[in-house]
């Protein structure tokens, strides 16, 4: 595809959790539990209020369509103040600092005052129906020449548990929402923005780390599509693929556009009530539906079925509209026969319906009114396929399609949050943030000071162990060996199932000292390791003391005199093997006397005691 | 420069970037403006210049809502308390609403359960609530029984509404249900129990009930409101939806949500059961304090020439011993002393220590196990309506509208 020709344009919004201590509105902590460990539930209705011009927003009318009633799990680390049950506390400064930090490195000017907004959100996401949110800084710069429009500080929504249940824990914690503006123009360029974003929200070492703490939003137009904003999409590597999809649905949905027109295509209103024609059909969904209402939609046969993107059809897009409405789905007659219809029933159903063979039929079977519902809103997907790309809200479906979720909202979702007092971003406080070392600049730096070779080093920068290796490199661990084994060996261990995580960074910093002491083999690592992780949780011993024991008790220290023995009787008892290939027996034995030793003893020093026995015997 | 007014459109530059947004107001020395992203952000007044004035939108909500005559007809008597409220996301403002009109748009489903007729006699937050108009609600709610209506709901700030509706009960014989209604979280946000407890106080309305009641969120779920007697309730809690709760008794009744069907207990008193009768009076030179440790006496000259004082001592009712001869001297110029209990739970009991038997020798009158507030409207109303000293005595002890409990149970 050329993008260039296409007119794409792309923006991203990332949406980052802050690792603070405490929650942005009140003062739990910003611990993610499990819903086994929940202490209550509680429900709630949720309620959209009249705006100013009588109009509910559309988005929040969408949610309306379904009754729904909430349930919400709690727990001991969360307050009244999740449960919508009490005020806010005052913004938490540690989060604003943080927000602030990323603003600085990101170029970008401060709001003299920042004013808490209450942003309608009636998805049940948030208990009190509004998601607090408030505007920090603007405009900032990215190295392509691309801009970053604004970043938020606003408080992370309640964790859907299913349908509409949500877990109260992740409510609060503190978020910042980057947006760019629409200055990408391939799809590639958008992975990009959000990987050197990832990288300087990285860079702070106060964000929150692992899987859904970090998601993007993307936006995504083609010169005569629309706009299209994407939610969730938490792999940086699907992002350009996400992007190039949504241009191929968007292109695809303008072909077939320009079909209907072409065909004069229109759809017909009428609700045709269908129920009788399948009273006998061997469709366990027809079987047991209630009502079976259908919709001729004339000069769409073929394009319903038509692929829009992989896995996708237009009939998939009627299908996600008529779901709002609580139905499982819909047919068409461009798939059908199928799924247990049979091709005489299609035969039926079109000639009752009216369909000439251009024609398209599609059917939704339900209960009356939320089949009435599904089909109203079938008819409101065609039209919209007559003029080709509807601005909607879509979300990640696995592998980078999309589907819809509801429409784009009104900019009219917010007003002030009065319990929360402006908070002033003046000089001292503005110029007294400290701008951290770029993960990228880090990682230059420890191939330049310590030597590590660069992926090593790119690799010490951006791991979670970072804060560790730099304090190992301080205590005065070689740097190379205090990445290998944070990095490489804690890895190893980490995939042949050693929880390597229940070793305390104290613990770890002691076993590296011990080893550059010389007391511990830089090869008894993974046994010391893997035997701390043993042993954990036992105790209340200092981490020293812990290390200690674990040398002790798995290598007995060895000394000089005994390697010499070993290595001795070793080469003694292959002798005619070591005559046989003279120095070239070295890495043979070498691998006898290691094992023997089981890593207690530093393979430097047991090679130059082979080296002398083997020249010894040769000589 | 043009004097900016709210709803001008104006230009923000910030940073080498120019945005658009409304301007809102001025506040400290800073700007206020409605980005047009949604935000509002604070500015140097030098950042910000007058861009247009947009023409004036015509005043929303004009529509008037069609009501269900064949449906029996409320009256909706507001103080203050926002049942309803409405947001101009443009300027970010939220503005209550008082008209049936209004409040039928914001929650439709009254429009099924009954019709309603409104009536707005004060718009004040209800710390600021006063004795005269605790007479001219009660008067109020008079007129509008008197005028034929199946129930009244009042509308109120959850602050005073305990003392609100006590009042109300002791100055008002009712036939039909009179529903204090109010919403501990604000009524502009999508989570509010001003629907549910509105509606709840609907059904109540046009129930079986005969008495002055108090009707909010029986739990922290949308799940049931609680019908409280207006004598015996108290706000618990700061916050929480269930803050109003029953104190020495339990709730008259509940109302499920949504059916919202209503039960009563054996104890609530039913439709009809009184006559309309409404005896105003109201002695407002009354008080309330609160006694503790270390309380120095002095401080009951500042109620000297009061007609009624009740204290809210520890325990079984007790304030310290040097507190005696004070209180005999007020008590002597003519001052009823009422003693209740800080514990709000149980009865005040001044006859097993000491203090207590000097403090009735002295002739503070023992509250029985009434709630501090309901016993200083209850002295109000009792002072403003009875001439005899021996009978406000007598009366301050006797059950006048279930606010005194027989047993404690």
């Amino acid at each position: 595809m050329n993008y260039k020709e296409l007119g794409l344009k792309a923006g991203i919004e990332i949406h980052q959790q802050l690792d603070t201590a405490e929650k942005l509105f009140c003062r739990c902590p910003t611990t993610l539990r499990d819903v086994s460990e929940r202490t209550g539930e509680f429900y709630r209705y949720l309620r959209a209020t009249e705006s100013e011009l009588g109009e509910i927003d559309r988005a929040a009318r969408e949610e309306m369509k379904l009754v729904r009633k909430f349930c919400y799990f709690t727990y001991d680390t969360v307050c009244l103040v999740e449960h919508d049950e009490e005020p806010p506390a005052p913004m938490n400064p540690e989060a604003l600092e943080v927000s602030l930090t990323i603003a600085k490195m990101l170029g970008m000017t401060p709001v003299e005052q920042v004013h808490t907004m209450r942003k309608l959100v009636i998805d049940g996401s948030n208990t009190s129906g509004f998601q607090r949110t408030a505007l920090v800084a603007l405009s900032g710069a990215l190295p392509d020449g691309c801009r970053v429009e604004t970043i938020c500080l606003e408080e992370e929504a309640a964790q859907r548990v299913e349908d509409e249940t949500f877990s109260l824990d992740r409510l609060g914690i503190p978020l910042v929402e980057i947006t760019t503006a629409p200055c990408m123009h391939t799809p590639e360029a958008v992975q990009e923005v959000a990987g050197h974003i990832g990288m300087v929200l990285r860079s702070t070492g106060r964000v929150k780390r692992g899987l859904g703490t970090i998601r993007q939003d993307i936006n995504v137009s083609i010169a005569d599509g629309a706009r299209v904003e994407i939610k969730g999409v938490q792999e940086l590597d699907l992002i350009a693929e996400v992007v190039r999809r949504e241009v191929e649905r968007q292109v695809a949905l303008l072909a077939i556009a320009g079909a209907l027109r072409a065909r004069g295509a229109r759809v017909d209103h009428t609700v045709i009530d269908v129920t009788s024609l399948f009273s006998g059909t061997a469709s366990s969904i027809l079987k047991k539906a209630k009502s079976i209402l259908a919709v001729r939609l004339c000069g769409f046969a073929g394009l319903v079925g038509r692929e829009i993107q992989p896995g996708r059809r237009l009939g998939s897009e009627m299908s996600d509209y008529a779901k709002k409405c609580g139905v499982g789905g819909i047919f068409h007659t461009d798939e059908l026969p199928a799924y247990g219809v049979t091709a005489e029933e299609v035969a039926r159903l079109r000639e009752f319906a009216g369909a000439a063979e251009e024609d398209c039929v599609v059917i939704v079977a339900a209960g009356r009114e939320r089949a009435g519902c599904a089909v109203e809103q079938v008819m409101i997907r065609a039209e919209m396929a007559l003029s080709g790309v509807p601005e909607e809200t879509r979300k990640m479906l696995e592998e980078g399609s999309t589907a819809y979720m509801r429409p784009l909202p009104g900019a009219a979702r917010m007003y002030p949050e009065t319990d929360v007092f402006v908070v002033a971003i003046d000089e001292p406080l503005w110029e007294g943030i400290a701008v951290p070392e770029l993960l990228t600049d880090r990682a230059e730096r420890f191939v330049r000071e310590f030597g590590l070779d660069e992926a090593l080093a790119r690799q010490a920068a951006f791991s979670e162990r970072l804060p560790t290796f730099e304090k190992a490199v301080a205590a005065g661990v070689r740097p190379t060996l205090a990445a290998r084994t944070l990095l490489a060996t804690c890895r190893e261990l980490a995939r042949d199932g050693v929880d390597v995580g229940r070793v305390s960074e104290d613990e770890i910093l002691a076993l590296l000292s011990a080893v550059e002491a010389g007391r511990a083999a830089k090869e008894a690592i993974p046994d010391l390791l893997a035997e701390l992780v043993r042993t954990a949780g036992g105790g209340a011993a200092t981490p020293q003391d812990r290390v200690d024991a674990v040398i002790e008790k798995m290598g007995p220290a060895v000394s000089q005199a005994d390697v010499e023995a070993i290595v001795r009787r070793i080469v003694a008892e292959r002798e005619a093997f070591a005559r046989e290939k003279g120095m070239g027996a070295l890495g043979p034995l070498m691998g006898v006397v290691m094992q023997e030793l089981r890593g207690s003893v530093d393979g430097k020093v047991i090679s130059e005691t082979l080296r002398r026995e083997l020249k010894r015997l040769l000589s | 420069m043009e004097k900016l007014q709210t709803g001008d459109l104006v230009r923000y530059t910030n940073g080498g970037t120019a945005l658009t947004g409304t301007y809102i107001t001025q506040r400290d020395g800073m700007a206020v403006v409605k980005l047009d992203s949604g935000y509002n952000i604070g500015t140097s007044p030098e950042k910000i210049e007058f861009i247009g004035r947009p023409a004036p939108q015509p005043p929303a909500g004009a529509g008037v809502v069609v009501q269900n005559r064949d449906l029996p007809e409320l009256a909706i008597i507001s103080t203050g308390g926002t049942i309803a409220s409405r947001v101009d996301y443009r300027t970010g403002a939220v503005m209550s609403q008082f008209s049936a009109s209004d409040i039928l748009r914001a929650i439709p489903e009254l429009g099924d359960i009954a019709r309603y007729r409104d009536r707005q006699i004060a718009s004040i937050l209800s710390e600021n609530m006063l004795p005269p108009l605790w007479q001219e609600l009660a008067r109020a709610v008079y007129d509008e029984i008197r005028h034929g209506v199946a129930g009244v709901i009042v509308t109120h700030g959850t602050d005073t509404m305990a003392y609100s509706a006590a009042a109300v009960r002791f100055m008002l014989k009712t036939p039909v249900p009179v529903v204090f209604v109010g919403s501990q979280r604000s009524a502009d946000r999508p989570s509010s129990d001003n629907a549910m407890n509105a509606l709840c106080s609907a059904a109540v309305a046009t129930g079986d009930l005969g008495e002055v009641a108090v009707v909010m969120h029986a739990t922290t779920n949308d799940d049931r409101c609680a019908v409280h007697r207006a004598t015996r309730v108290r706000k618990m809690h700061t916050s929480r939806r269930d803050a109003f709760q029953s104190i020495g008794m339990a709730p008259l009744g509940y109302v499920d949500y949504p059916s919202l069907s209503v039960t009563l207990s054996d104890e609530a008193v039913r439709r009809g059961t009184e006559e309309p009768e409404l005896r105003d009076a109201l002695e407002e030179r009354c008080a309330l304090i609160q006694f503790y440790p270390g309380m120095p006496s002095g401080i009951l000259d500042a109620f000297e020439g009061c007609a009624g004082l009740v204290i809210s001592g520890t325990g079984l009712g007790h304030v310290a011993t040097a507190w005696v001869p004070k209180l005999r001297e007020l008590i002597e110029d003519g001052t009823t002393v009422v003693m209740t209990s800080q514990c709000l739970h149980g009865r005040v009991c001044d006859r097993v220590y000491n203090t207590g038997r000097d403090l009735l020798a002295a002739g503070v009158i023992e509250g029985v196990d009434m709630l501090p507030e309901a016993a200083l409207v209850k002295l109000m109303w009792v002072l403003g309506n009875e001439p005899d000293p021996e009978r406000v005595g007598v009366l301050m002890q006797t059950d006048l509208t279930g606010e005194i409990r027989r047993r404690s149970v």
